[in-house]
C-alpha cells in the first residue's frame, strides 16, 4: 500500500508540487494526470527516491522515504518518460546488472531475467546490444528494469510517450498484465489513456492534486454534457422529424452517413437522452447508438483547471 | 563493497568497449614509449636511476592527462544520458556510487600503469636497478593516479558536459602543480601551505627517487579523499535541488 501525506516539492523558489495527499491500495492501477508542466514527473521523481521532498512523507508497507531510504528505493521500480539505458550493453546483461544492484543474488536474478522477457516479449532480444534496439523495444526493456527486482510499486512515467498505435496498445496490454501482482503508478497527460488502464485517477493541475477517485466515481461527479449523436437505421427521415419536435431537442446537425444508418448530432437543453431515446423509440425508429460527442471526464478535468471544458 | 564493485565493474566493462578506454591506454603507452625513447634511452650515457627518474617524470604526467580523460565522463555522462537516475533509485547510497565510478577510472589507470613495467625492465636489461626505486616510483604513479582520477570524479558530478568536467579536472591538476612557485612569491604562513600542496614538486618527486615520505602519502590520501568527499556531497545534494 502506498500512503503518501502533504507532499511538497520547491525547485529553489518555484514550487512543483504542493501537498500531494493520496492512498494506493496493493496491486491497483493508479493513473496520474495532468497537462505539460502540471508536477507529474516531479511527483514520481520524488516516490521513486529520485528526488528528497521539501515537506511531506511518502510509505510504501509503512516504509517512509525519509527513514528509511534505501530500504524504500528497494521496494519501487522507476521508469522515467525517456528510457535510462547504457546502449552498449546487452539486454541480458543489463537486467542482470540491475538486478544485482539492486539486491539480488545471482541464481535469483537469473531466473527473474527469463520471467520477465517473457513478460515483457524481450526473450528474442536478451542478447541484443541495446543500442540498436528500436524505440518500442527501448521502451520494454525500461520497463523490465523497473520489474526486475520483483517492486511493489512500479512507477511508470509516461510510458507510451514516442509509441505508434500498435505499440501503445501492446503497453497499455503490457501494464495491465503488470496490475494486480505489482502497485503501478503511471502518468500521462493524455485522459484516454489513464482512462484505459488506471483502476484510480489522480488529476493534478498547477502542482495540486485536484480531483481523485474511481472513474466511476469521478463520472458521478462530472456533468453529462449538452452534446449527443445518435444513429438510426434507414435514411433516418423519421427521426428527423421526431427529433425536431423534441423539447429537450435545442438544435439537430444532420443527417450523416453512417455505417448503422444515418447519424444526427444533437445539442440538448439538459441531461435528457433518456427522452429523446424514448422518444425515438416510440416513434417506431431503429434506435442504433445514441452517445455524448464530449468526454465528460476531460469537460470535467478542463473546468476544474479553469481552461474551459464544454459543461 | 559489493554494491561498489557492482558499479565499478559496470564502468570498466564500459572502458573496454569504448573508444575512449582504449584510445587512452593506447594514447598513454604509446606517448609514454615515445618519450621514454626520445629522452630517457636516446639521450647519451646515464646511471640508470637517472634514466628510471626520467622515465617516472615522464610516466607521471602521461598519468596526470590520462586521469582526467578517464575520469571526466565517470558522472557527466550519467548525467547526460539520464542513466543516474538508475544509481539513484537503487538501493545503495552516494558513497557506493562515487567510489564504484572512482575505483573504475583508478583501476583502469592503473592496468596501464602496470603495462609501462617493460620500460624499467628494459633499464634493468641495460644496467642496474634497484628494486625498491621502482617500486617507490610506481607507488608514486599510482597514488598519482589515485588523486587526479578522485578530482576528476569530482568535476564530473558538477556538470553534465564532460570536456566541461576535464578542463575543471585539468586546472585543478595545473594548480596542485604550480603551488610550489606561489610558494616562492607568497609571504608566511602561506608560503609553507603552498608549499605543502604542490603535487610534483614536494610529493611525486621523492617517490621518482626512490624515496616514499609518510607525509607524500598522508599528501596523496587526503587530497583523494577530500574530492570523492566534495563529490558524495554534490552527488547528495542533487537529491534536495
Amino acid at each position: 500500500m502506498i500512503e503518501v501525506q502533504g507532499l511538497t516539492k520547491y525547485y529553489g523558489e518555484t514550487r512543483a508540487i504542493h501537498d500531494l495527499s493520496f492512498r494506493i491500495e496493493q496491486g491497483q492501477i493508479a493513473g496520474f494526470l495532468g497537462l505539460n508542466g502540471a508536477g507529474k514527473s516531479t511527483a514520481l521523481k520524488v516516490l521513486a527516491g529520485f528526488l528528497l521532498p521539501t515537506a511531506g512523507t511518502v510509505k510504501v508497507d509503512g516504509v517512509d522515504l525519509l527513514a528509511s531510504p534505501e530500504a524504500l528505493r528497494a521496494s519501487i521500480g522507476y521508469l522515467p518518460e525517456d528510457p535510462p539505458l547504457y546502449d552498449e550493453m546487452t539486454v541480458s546483461g543489463y537486467l542482470t546488472w540491475l538486478g544485482k544492484l539492486r539486491g539480488m543474488s545471482t541464481a535469483a536474478v537469473a531466473a527473474r531475467v527469463t520471467e520477465v522477457a517473457d513478460l515483457t516479449a524481450l526473450a528474442d532480444k536478451l542478447n541484443q546490444v541495446i543500442g540498436t534496439l528500436s524505440l518500442g523495444y527501448r521502451k520494454r526493456v525500461g520497463i523490465a528494469q523497473a520489474i526486475i527486482h520483483d517492486p511493489k510499486l512500479v512507477i511508470l512515467d509516461e510510458p507510451i510517450s514516442g509509441l505508434d498505435p500498435v505499440q501503445i496498445v501492446e503497453m497499455r496490454k503490457l501494464v495491465r498484465a503488470l496490475g494486480g501482482k505489482h502497485t503501478i503508478l503511471i502518468s500521462s497527460h493524455i485522459l484516454s489513456e489513464v482512462e484505459e488502464t488506471c483502476d484510480q485517477l489522480l488529476m493534478l493541475g498547477d502542482g495540486e492534486l485536484i480531483a481523485q477517485g474511481t472513474e466511476g466515481e469521478l463520472l458521478g461527479r462530472a456533468s453529462t454534457g449538452t452534446e449527443w449523436a445518435v444513429t438510426v437505421a434507414g435514411d433516418g427521415a423519421d427521426a428527423l422529424q421526431t427529433l425536431a419536435g423534441l423539447d429537450v431537442v435545442e438544435d439537430v446537425r444532420g443527417p450523416k452517413a453512417a455505417i448503422a444508418g444515418a447519424r444526427f448530432e444533437l445539442t440538448l437543453t439538459g441531461d435528457h437522452p433518456d427522452t429523446v431515446a424514448a422518444a425515438l423509440v416510440g416513434a417506431g425508429c431503429a434506435l442504433r447508438r445514441l452517445e455524448p460527442t464530449e468526454n465528460p471526464l476531460e469537460n470535467m478535468f478542463l473546468d476544474l483547471l479553469g481552461t474551459g471544458g464544454a459543461s | 563493497m559489493s554494491a561498489i564493485w557492482l558499479v565499478a565493474s559496470r564502468e570498466l566493462t564500459a572502458y573496454l568497449k569504448s573508444f575512449m578506454g582504449w584510445g587512452v591506454l593506447a594514447g598513454l603507452l604509446f606517448i609514454d614509449g615515445l618519450l621514454f625513447q626520445a629522452y630517457a634511452m636516446g639521450s647519451g650515457e646515464h646511471l640508470s636511476s637517472e634514466v628510471l627518474r626520467s622515465f617516472f617524470y615522464f610516466s607521471s604526467g602521461v598519468t596526470m592527462v590520462a586521469g582526467v580523460l578517464l575520469s571526466m565522463r565517470l558522472l557527466s555522462s550519467e548525467q547526460k544520458d539520464g542513466t543516474l537516475v538508475l544509481l539513484y533509485t537503487a538501493p545503495i547510497n552516494e558513497w557506493h556510487i562515487v567510489l564504484g565510478k572512482w575505483l573504475s577510472a583508478f583501476l583502469f589507470l592503473c592496468i596501464a600503469i602496470a603495462l609501462t613495467a617493460y620500460q624499467p625492465a628494459m633499464i634493468a636489461v641495460n644496467g642496474s636497478v634497484h628494486p625498491g626505486h621502482v617500486m617507490a616510483g610506481y607507488v608514486g604513479l599510482v597514488l598519482l593516479a589515485a588523486s587526479v582520477t578522485a578530482i576528476g570524479t569530482f568535476t564530473s558530478a558538477l556538470t553534465k558536459h564532460q570536456l566541461v568536467a576535464g578542463m575543471f579536472a585539468a586546472i585543478v591538476v595545473v594548480v596542485l602543480l604550480l603551488t610550489w612557485w606561489a610558494a616562492k612569491v607568497a609571504d608566511a604562513p602561506f608560503d609553507g601551505l603552498l608549499a605543502y600542496m604542490a603535487m610534483y614538486d614536494k610529493h611525486f618527486t621523492p617517490f621518482s627517487k626512490g624515496v616514499i615520505h609518510t607525509r607524500s602519502l598522508v599528501y596523496f590520501a587526503t587530497l583523494t579523499m577530500s574530492f570523492l568527499v566534495a563529490a558524495r556531497v554534490v552527488l547528495g545534494a542533487r537529491r534536495w535541488r
